[in-house]
């Protein structure tokens, strides 16, 4: 069994209490993890700005190569984890063991990262518009039309407190490294394994330990985190979303309600379309915030639910280690049980039926975990709370809504792909504030394009753009 | 080697045997001054007619409170208050403490001598060396109608100091944590921190405090922010209590910003009263565990599910309290916390508890750890 330490700016510390993380299907231990209290962070946050320093001595660009070596370290490597060492088949086991996800989709998020860091300058340059990357390091600078730009770090350090339920999100926080700021990461409890993994990764391509800290630990911990990293972002539900709301030192990543819209113009043919819905619903075992839990059109609803419902109703429970597996497993003691009863309460509500019941069981209860199999409910209007929720597992809900009434009634929508050709309706998806990303086209929610910003410009949030005034001759000098 | 090893067993067990019948014998006492008509208080004389046994009679050792049904909180919420002050102290000044009451109506106990003989005994455990006598203190902790403001204030008086107070009302802090109010509980922190650091550099020549855990962390913390730390500012030795004193967190301030200060944990409350702790050592982990100032109070662990069975030692169990004072008597009240049964060693030759931590079972809804 593991022992994972507590990483203070690189330098490991045992803490006196630990968390014992078990597998999920057969309780198995497989580590013990070193618990941080808040007080030790909030101190060692004093010396944050030396994490900063220490990436500032290596220039952009040679930390975009360390980190695209890392990259490679980290899809293929054995690696240093704790007291023990952890090769890429040990570390999807361990993944999965603790957070319930396949272990095939665990690979599959180890090829988004890779994906991610291998492509870090492209990536860079997208949300940067193409800045000098020296322009960060220095705070200031000349572009090539001669304009002073000034971006001024917000932070020596960006926190995370990060979920343990969705090991994708861990994309969000791999472009900060390369733009010369600390990382202050506090995982899920169930989901330790990425942020120690990269850190090793990164650390031994070249990048500074001191410039990375890890503090597992319970609420305390990620309370510290947000009061004392002048930039963070917490992973959570809609009640952490709506506190941080309007916070500029906090960026809230909550539930998606990604949804998938079909025009007047094309409802008709939405059979061409049903591949498309199922992917968007059930891949990742629907638990990323992109991954769609609603459907959207003005007729045919009642005939998409039961294609839709007759491609997921029937997925089955299969083991963890199995390739066809598609479900991930809820970790939580109660947590599958009580989406359930929140969903079969739903039910009862008038105009929505039940369109997966047909295909068995939904709630499998097994000895220490339990699985929720697709569901697929038909509403006829979006008043039905079910219309709009959004589960940790794959669950769509097929919404009748007149189009011109659509915009005015989705609410809130990470994710938005529009099926339609209707260049009013277009413009009217375009201008919605309350839609996130915007797919024009038959595009699945869940492919996204790693050169385009998610839930808010990382740069945007990390760097603040300001006047900044020289006198010619100095000027000179800057360019 | 073995026969000092046998002969310090042996020690123990004598002492262990003399506690236990002082136990009884006090319980014995305690029960007739509760139960008598001519100095009884009137809930326990008033409870005495609806049992079905008469516990003058019936209770003369320790193990015989187990007749009683357990202790109901309940019987602590709203008045008369009179009804608790034993006909023997009618004349007395009496004071009323009380006990949470973020929501509803507060439990309340009252008290004539209790706090002052409770920390004068309390006083015998601290080390000179760091807790100097005639050194002036400073309470940085829960005010208003709890026992531990006026508590501490006599503990430094009978040690010869004087004693400053900050004002703290851990009712608005609960409900600020409630709220969301989070910046709101960080300026009220923040504002009884600003205050301590004004008294202690006002020359007052302060060497001891009371605080718990998150203000003396936040203290520390700030010190440093000013370029001083505890010590500096002259404090040798602290006392402080909470559920949150955990070994890690004590590890932690011990090696983090205490810089050799002295800091001993307490486990109490207003019902009990105040229960040392063995001393915290690194080798044995800054593990804490607890001893209650028996004959007057006792501190057991008992099964989750039959309130009147210890657990084994080792073993984690319910922390049940039963205080036994001429001013108060509380049979087997169920506390909030649950920990480990600890064995009795030779200065606290009764058991123990390690490990306090809130009740599993109620732990969603307690707030722990917030001032």
């Amino acid at each position: 069994m593991l022992n994972i330490p507590v990483l203070r700016w690189g330098k490991p510390y045992d803490s006196l209490e630990v968390d014992h993380v078990t597998h999920f299907m057969t309780g198995e231990p497989i580590a013990k993890v070193s618990q941080a209290n808040g007080g030790l962070l909030q101190r060692d946050m004093r010396k944050a700005s030396r994490a900063r320093e220490a990436l500032r001595d290596i220039p952009c660009d040679e930390l975009i190569e360390r980190v695209k070596k890392a990259g490679e370290l980290y899809l293929n490597a054995t690696l240093p984890i704790g007291d023990g060492m952890q090769t890429p088949d040990d570390f999807a086991h361990m993944q999965s063991a603790s957070t319930g996800l396949p272990e095939h989709m665990c690979k599959g998020n180890m090829q988004k990262n890779f994906f991610v860091l291998s492509h870090m300058d492209e990536m860079l340059d997208a949300l940067t518009r193409g800045l000098d990357l020296n322009i960060l390091s220095n705070g200031y600078g000349v572009e090539s039309r001669g304009v002073v730009v000034s971006y001024q770090a917000q932070a020596p350090a960006v926190g995370l407190v990060l979920p343990s339920n969705s090991p994708g999100v861990h994309t969000l926080w791999l472009p900060v490294i390369p733009m010369q700021i600390g990382l202050v990461l506090k995982p899920g409890p169930q989901e330790p394994w990425t942020p120690y993994r990269m850190t090793a990764a990164f650390t031994q391509a070249g990048i500074p330990a001191e410039a990375i800290s890890i503090y597992p630990g319970g609420a305390d911990v990620g309370a510290a985190v947000l009061a004392n990293c002048d930039r963070a972002m917490i992973f959570g539900g809609t009640a952490t979303v709506e506190r941080y709301k309007g916070n500029p030192k906090v960026q809230a990543h909550g539930p998606g309600f990604s949804k998938i819209l079909l025009g007047d113009d094309v409802v008709d043919d939405w059979e061409k379309y049903i591949d498309l819905m199922a992917d968007s619903v059930y891949l990742n075992s629907g638990r990323g915030c992109i991954n769609c839990s609603g459907i959207w059109a003005s007729r045919h609803t009642k005939e998409i639910a039961a294609a839709l419902a007759k491609r997921l109703g029937p997925v089955p429970v299969l083991p963890p280690e199995d390739p066809k597996s598609g479900l991930a497993a809820f970790t939580i003691a109660g947590a599958a049980p009580a989406i359930w009863k929140s969903i079969e309460a739903g039910l009862k509500e008038e105009g929505v039926t039940d369109m997966t019941s047909q295909y068995g069981e939904r709630l499998i209860e097994l000895e220490r975990c339990a699985y929720l199999r697709p569901v697929v409910v038909h509403c006829k209007s979006p008043a039905p709370a079910l219309a709009k929720a959004e589960y940790m597992f794959p669950y769509a809900s097929v919404v009748e809504c007149p189009q011109d009434k659509m915009l005015e009634q989705i609410g809130p929508t990470l994710v938005c792909t529009a099926i339609t050709e209707n260049p009013a309706f277009q413009r009217q998806l375009t201008d919605a504030t309350h839609i996130d990303r915007l797919n024009i086209g038959p595009i699945p929610t869940i492919k996204l394009d790693w050169l385009q910003p998610h839930e808010g410009n990382i740069v945007e949030f990390l760097f603040r753009a300001r006047a900044y005034q020289l006198p010619k001759e100095r000027l000179a000098l800057a360019r | 080697m073995s026969t000092l090893k046998q002969a310090s067993a042996s020690d123990l067990e004598a002492a262990v045997k003399r506690a236990r019948e002082a136990l009884d014998a006090h319980t014995y006492e305690t029960v007739q001054w509760h139960f008598h008509a001519s100095t009884g208080c009137p809930f326990w004389l008033e409870y005495a007619s609806s049992l079905k046994f008469d516990p003058l009679k019936e209770i003369r050792t320790y193990d015989d409170l187990k007749k009683f049904e357990p202790f109901k909180d309940e019987w602590l919420r709203g008045g008369p208050v009179r009804r608790w002050v034993p006909k023997a102290f009618a004349d007395k000044p009496v004071y009323v403490f009380e006990t949470g009451g973020t929501t509803g109506i507060p439990k309340s106990r009252i008290a004539i001598d209790d706090f002052r003989t409770d920390y004068s005994l309390f006083s015998e455990t601290l080390p000179d060396e760091y807790f100097p006598k005639g050194a002036n203190w400073l309470m940085l902790g829960p005010s208003g109608p709890r026992r531990l403001r006026l508590a501490v204030e006599h503990l430094a008086q009978h040690r010869g100091g004087i004693c400053f107070c900050i004002d703290l009302d851990p009712r608005w802090v609960i409900k600020l944590i409630k709220k969301g109010w989070m910046e709101h509980l960080e300026a009220y922190k923040q504002h009884c921190i600003d205050q301590a650091i004004t008294i202690l550099g006002a020359g007052h020549e302060i060497r001891c405090m009371f605080t718990t855990p998150k203000l003396l962390e936040s203290l520390a913390l700030e010190l440093e922010k000013r370029g001083t730390t505890i010590r500096e500012q002259g404090i040798t030795g602290i006392f402080s209590g909470g559920t949150e004193f955990t070994p890690q967190w004590t590890r932690f301030a011990t090696e983090e910003f205490l810089e050799g200060v002295y800091m001993t944990p307490t486990y109490g409350n207003t019902l009990m009263g105040l229960a040392c702790s063995k001393p915290v050592t690194a080798e044995e982990n800054y593990k804490i565990s607890y001893y209650a100032p028996q004959p007057r109070a006792v501190a057991e662990v008992v099964e989750f599910d039959d309130y009147d069975t210890v657990v084994d030692y080792g073993s984690t169990g319910r922390v049940k309290l039963t205080t036994l004072t001429k001013e108060f008597f509380v049979p087997g009240f169920l506390e909030r916390d649950e920990g480990e049964r600890e064995k009795p060693y030779i200065k606290y030759p009764w058991d123990g508890v390690s490990g306090v931590r809130p009740f599993h079972e109620l732990a969603e809804a307690t707030t722990v750890g917030v001032y």
